[in-house]
């Protein structure tokens, strides 16, 4: 895995092409972009050439993703834009009629959205959504286009391409949609493809897989435009990379200079909170300025007090074809006082079904789940309720977990209610959930606002106030931080690890992200199809893995080589 | 369903106030008294009155499976031939509605949402509007102001196809009204997904984003609701016969109910059970038709 090396210029000038470079396919001279009167853009300039990899870096908001539908004319409604220049092959992209942009659109530039799943007609044959393009652009008849629709799917490396065309969006895996969409986008052969975060939502094989498509595109000639907020999915294609930040370019250099030895404060930030076997024990973000802080020390893991002890679990689900499937199979760990036991999968691999069972919200088929050495998993529903506030829980998106009526104070002092400790005042309530937010990072002032006007780490925060609220030895964490930008990933991972080191609670971590799960893990599950495949240290998975699984698994992880 | 609505009406002719022969005969001979046993046994004899409860029961719904509604009391003429000379133009109305309804709340949807603010605004004003009409009084106005006003229409309607227009009318402005709102919610929220901005990367134009790809998922809520809607369709068209005085069932069952003719009256409750069952089943094979997700799924 290393960046690129034949660069002939240092990336310094955008706009100025080497002399023995290709000539530019698109240069974008002092972009703005508005949304009524903000403006999200604020005069960037960039070129791709044909060949090559642009990819534009950025967290959410940071104007990437209007970036590159205005490319295509499609900003969007109440936006206005203003551009010195952009011009595609000689062509003025800045001054095009609706109807000279339908013609552009797909066929000189093809797009591909994230999330193949809502980026595809799920009510139309993928053959058609690929052939689509053609229609529009009056290519061939309406045989040899569903033909030709066969041959891209087959082309994009879809296993069964004629299938799969009859089929539709829903009926495929994640990753197969993805390739459909990149097939319906290259399908014209178009000089440009610009990917909006094509690999978001996929797992690692997977994204590798779909990330060596676009670059075989690129090898044909093909100009890509990657749009991504994940600086290690860039590593992998990009030749070019610009950094974005508020709708400003604050780095723009080759892949190798930005990420191995990058100029701005804001790109070693995202490079940094980046969480990985390196950042392991330590704090991804520097704490605040003025505060000191010593030497971590870890609080040490009580390997003689098991607070979870899952014996032998398996669950069966019956599908509506009447065929049985074993989604967890024959499952056994111990978690410990003081300790973190990450569960790492691709979808489908057990390990929400796992975390459920664990938390005696689903019964297990068969085996049992102890809670401090007590039978907790398939005991009845009255008898495991008071033992419930031991054990807490924080998803992927808390704001599906909240009731968006309930101002965040309420939402705490309604979990403190549950706990072994309720709070015996109104005023006492208060003072803890106040409490409980500073411990989290927040303040009093946010006891009365509403989820919906968090920003996602915020809301996170709030999760993670209101699984500590019952005051839990145990919390069970999945996916926490996968919705979250990778800075604010970054606090809030820290933040979890601090809250262990003070409460001394163990974590269940469920992550697909193997970076994640490296940095906060003691120890590691790997589950492939409901088994666990391998266990152990988290340095001794990751450095040395037995099973081919694992092995697999790392090799499609991408990751930015070390400097 | 249609067995229970039977059973239903069964039980309601049992229940009307008074004895069901006396009621019969009052009816027959425009007289309002107490008839003897006498005069009675005839009527009861005919009608199975003087049978037990439990046969009389199994009696009706066996007639029921031989397509046998029992006989009208003032007609003297089997039920099933009384609505059935009625039942067409009924029929033609309601769906006639039914279809120009989604034309109207189609056409508009596509044509005003998420266009310019003044558009919109017209477009969801217009549902808004004629959602809330009560078809009696669209029909009326609509009598009033296309037929003795500018006599551009008949006023007594009559079943030939230039009588229909005002009446079907009548039935398909609200409800365009209302299948436009629903349907309106719906773009608006599908023509913010992505695959919407996929398509358009393609080199769609917008209106063809609209028909080829929005529309069919925006149209799903509307297509649950028409089978409710042919229903209300059925009440809305039993108004709009009696005022356009129009031939239908509608006119049949308002002259029954007046003349408490029971029999008559239930084998309409009948029909219209048998129709709304029907309109259930075809919402589900044109949901399954316009979502191939559902599909195979029990």
């Amino acid at each position: 895995m290393t960046a690129p090396t034949t660069l002939d210029d240092t990336g310094d000038d955008a706009a100025a092409p080497a002399p023995d470079a290709a000539p530019d396919l698109l240069t974008v001279e002092n972009l703005r972009v508005w949304f009524g009167t903000t403006e999200v853009v604020k005069g960037i300039s960039f070129t791709a050439r044909p060949g090559r990899c642009l990819a534009i870096v950025g967290e959410s908001g940071s104007g990437k993703s209007v970036t590159a539908r205005t490319l295509v004319g499609l900003t969007g409604a109440n936006s206005r834009m203003s551009a010195e220049r952009i011009d595609l092959a000689g062509v003025d992209l800045t001054r095009q009629s609706d109807r000279s942009w339908r013609s552009i659109r797909g066929r000189d530039i093809g797009f591909v959205l994230q999330d193949a799943l809502v980026s595809l007609d799920q009510l139309r044959r993928v053959g058609d959504e690929v052939a689509e393009p053609l229609r529009l652009h009056g290519w061939g008849n309406k045989r040899r286009r569903a033909e030709r629709a066969v041959e891209l799917l087959d082309a994009v490396g879809v296993p069964e391409p004629e299938l799969r065309a009859r089929q539709r969006p829903y009926e495929l895996s994640g990753g197969l949609r993805q390739r459909a969409l990149i097939a319906s986008a290259i399908a014209l052969d178009p000089k440009l493809v610009i990917a909006d975060e094509p690999t978001t939502a996929l797992d690692v094989t997977v994204q590798a897989q779909v990330l060596d498509l676009l670059a075989a595109s690129k090898t044909r000639g093909t100009s890509i435009i990657l749009i991504s907020h994940d600086l290690s999915v860039v590593a992998r294609l990009a030749d070019e990379v610009a950094v974005m930040r508020r709708g400003e370019i604050v780095e723009f250099g080759t892949a190798h200079q930005v990420l191995h030895a990058p100029t701005h404060d804001y790109t070693q930030h995202l490079l940094d909170a980046i969480p990985s076997e390196h950042t392991r024990g330590t704090r991804l973000l520097r704490p605040p300025e003025g505060t000191t802080e010593g030497p971590r020390t870890r609080r040490p893991v009580d390997r003689d007090r098991p607070v979870v002890q899952a014996r032998n679990v398996s669950k069966v689900f019956r599908g509506p074809d009447k065929i049985n499937r074993t989604v967890v199979d024959d499952v056994s760990f111990d978690l410990y006082a003081g300790e973190t036991l990450g569960i790492v999968g691709e979808s489908g691999s057990g390990k929400t079904t796992t975390a459920r069972i664990t938390l005696a919200l689903l019964e297990a088929t068969s085996g049992d789940v102890l809670l401090h050495g007590q039978p907790w998993s398939d005991i009845p529903t009255a008898a495991s309720r008071p033992l419930r506030k031991q054990i807490g829980i924080i998803y992927q998106d808390p704001l599906s977990s909240f009731d968006p009526r309930w101002p965040v104070g309420r939402i705490l002092s309604d979990a403190l209610a549950t706990g072994s400790r309720p709070p015996s005042s109104k005023a006492e309530a208060q003072e803890r959930a106040i409490r409980l937010l500073e411990q989290v990072g927040l303040s009093d002032k946010h006891l009365t606002t509403a989820p919906l006007r968090l920003s996602g780490g915020q809301r996170q925060r709030v999760a993670i106030a209101r699984a500590l609220a019952p005051e839990p030895g145990i919390i069970v964490c999945d996916e926490p931080v996968s919705a979250l930008d990778v800075s604010v990933q970054a606090q809030v991972l820290d933040l979890l690890t601090e809250l262990q080191d003070d409460l001394g609670v163990s974590y269940l971590f469920i992550s697909h992200d193997l970076g994640v799960i490296h940095h906060v893990s003691d120890r590691i599950l790997v589950m492939k199809s409901g088994k666990i495949i391998e266990q152990g240290d988290a340095d001794d998975v990751f450095q040395q893995p037995q099973h081919p699984y694992t092995q697999r698994l790392l090799t499609a992880l991408p990751q930015l080589a070390q400097a | 369903m249609v067995i229970a609505a039977a059973s239903l009406t069964f039980l309601a002719q049992l229940l009307m106030p008074g004895d069901r022969a006396t009621a019969l005969m009052n009816v027959q001979t425009g007289q309002q008294k107490r008839w003897t046993a006498a005069e009675l046994a005839p009527v009861n004899k005919e009608f199975g009155f003087d049978r037990p409860l439990p046969v009389q029961y199994l009696h009706y719904l066996g007639g029921l499976f031989r397509g046998d509604l029992g006989t009208s009391y003032t007609q003297h003429r089997p039920v099933t031939q009384v609505i059935g000379g009625q039942l067409a133009p009924t029929l033609i109305l309601t769906l006639g509605a039914l279809v120009t309804a989604w034309v109207l709340a189609v056409a508009i949807t596509v044509l005003t949402v998420k266009r310019t603010r003044a558009v919109s605004a017209l477009g969801s004003t217009w549902e808004a509007l004629t959602a809330s009409l009560p078809n009696y009084w669209v029909g009326v106005v609509l009598l009033v102001v296309f037929a003795v006003k500018l006599p551009l229409f008949p006023v007594i309607g009559g079943s030939n196809a230039w009588g229909t227009v005002l009446p079907l009318a009548t039935l398909a402005i609200p409800l365009a009204g209302f299948l436009g709102q629903v349907t309106r919610d719906e773009l608006e929220k599908v023509l913010d997904q992505p695959f919407v901005t996929t398509a358009r990367t393609r080199g769609m134009s917008d209106t063809a984003v609209r028909l080829r790809h929005a529309l069919r998922h925006a149209v799903l809520p509307a297509i649950t609701l028409s089978g409710w809607a042919l229903g209300a369709l059925v009440s809305g068209a039993i108004i709009t016969e009696n005022i356009f005085a129009r031939p239908g069932i509608g006119q049949v069952l308002v002259t029954a109910v007046n003349t408490r003719d029971v029999p008559t009256v239930s084998g309409i409750v009948l029909v219209v059970a048998v129709a709304y069952v029907v309109a259930n089943l075809l919402v589900d094979v044109a949901y399954a038709l316009v979502d191939p997700r559902l599909r195979g799924r029990s």
